[in-house]
């Protein structure tokens, strides 16, 4: 770190390789390439989870004479998960407002509120998936079963990993405040969360409202 | 290490963009959020309340998700043509290519298999067809 910081000083103290320097940021301007990484990433996750639907487009009505859709999915607890996603969508904006207005408490506190959310989420989905098996309808029953419980699951499983994420840049942002590298994690970690609240847009309205129509 | 020294140069203008160019707005965030609620709750009311019969239904909701989808795109995730010098576009375009590749082409094949292979299943070839038929 202290090299790099010496070479800056250099850098800015000596105005013969300014030139050299400027054309180094035209070079890498578009921040310095994280950005787009990570939204690459994304769109193969996206991928993955088209994988996904596409099997369950495919398998979502072989029930094997076992419970189907419209049995089982109680519309009630979907639409207050999916509350759940879309308010903690916002709230993670309100963390990046404070964020870039240089807030370090609100910003902390925002995405302390976003986690919190997030946890009901994954909490309601389990009662769920807790509640299917337990009535006999678990992923071995059917393929409809197994599609279904793959698609959720994978999803559950990303917001789990969110929460995780949530957890870590909070103590982060504890330690070292909102520095470069911490916006750029912050930056990184809004699109993962906005991303996972598109994909439950596809889930709830194929899986849950889809399934529940006959 | 150049990075991180080229980094340090594009430092220069401080406090302006220290990470990236998105500029996060409460305005962007509140007119997106309001835009998903209704878009959201539309279709759970169509579908628990029984408003229209079932294949309009599966229209319209679908017709919901994917203005949804944008409304998301535009207002949370703040894509424009212009983010990362238009890279991030061209690769949500390929996505989108081969989701359509994979999507339409699973039900597409899956359905015809269903339809030329298993003639003689009567009932579970009837349920298949129609499963193929509903999805999306």
């Amino acid at each position: 770190m202290s090299e790099i910081n010496a070479t800056m000083n250099g850098a800015a103290g000596a105005p013969g390789i300014d030139a050299g320097a400027r054309y180094h940021v035209r070079d890498h301007h578009p921040e310095n390439g994280t950005m787009l990484g990570f939204w690459i990433y994304l769109m193969s996750d996206c991928l993955i989870f088209a994988s996904l639907f596409a099997t369950y487009a495919v398998l979502g009505r072989n029930y094997a004479g076992g419970p189907s859709g419209a049995e089982l999915f109680d519309l009630k607890l979907v639409g207050i998960n999916t509350a759940f996603l879309l308010v903690s969508s916002i709230t993670f904006g309100f963390a990046m407002i404070s964020a870039q207005a240089k807030n370090l408490a609100k910003t902390q506190l925002w995405l302390v509120v976003t986690g919190i959310l997030g946890a009901c989420f994954l909490g309601l989905e389990l009662y769920e998936f807790y509640h299917l098996i337990h009535e006999g309808a678990g992923p071995a029953r059917s393929a409809f079963l197994t599609a279904f419980f793959s698609l959720v699951g994978t999803h559950g499983l990303h917001v789990l990993f969110g929460i995780v994420w949530l957890i870590t840049l909070v103590v982060q942002l504890g330690k070292h405040g909102l520095n470069v590298e911490n916006m750029r994690r912050l930056s990184c970690l809004s699109l993962f969360w906005h991303f996972l609240d598109v994909v439950w847009i596809f889930v709830f309205t194929f899986v849950y409202l889809m399934g529940t129509l006959p | 290490m150049s990075e991180h020294h080229n980094h340090g140069h594009d430092d220069h203008g401080h406090g302006h963009h220290d990470a990236h160019a998105v500029h996060y707005s409460l305005k962007d965030y509140t007119i997106g959020f309001t835009l998903a609620v209704i878009l959201t709750v539309i279709p759970f009311w169509l579908v628990m309340g029984n408003i229209l019969d079932p294949g309009t239904t599966r229209f319209v909701i679908m017709g919901f998700a994917a203005v949804q989808l944008v409304v998301h795109m535009v207002y949370f995730l703040h894509m424009n043509s212009k983010s990362e010098g238009g890279w991030n576009m061209m690769a949500l375009i390929l996505t989108l290519v081969l989701l359509g590749i994979v999507l339409s082409g699973s039900i597409w094949v899956m359905y015809h298999m269903n339809v030329n292979m298993m003639p003689n299943m009567g009932d579970a070839a009837e349920v298949m067809k129609h499963g193929s038929h509903d999805m999306p």
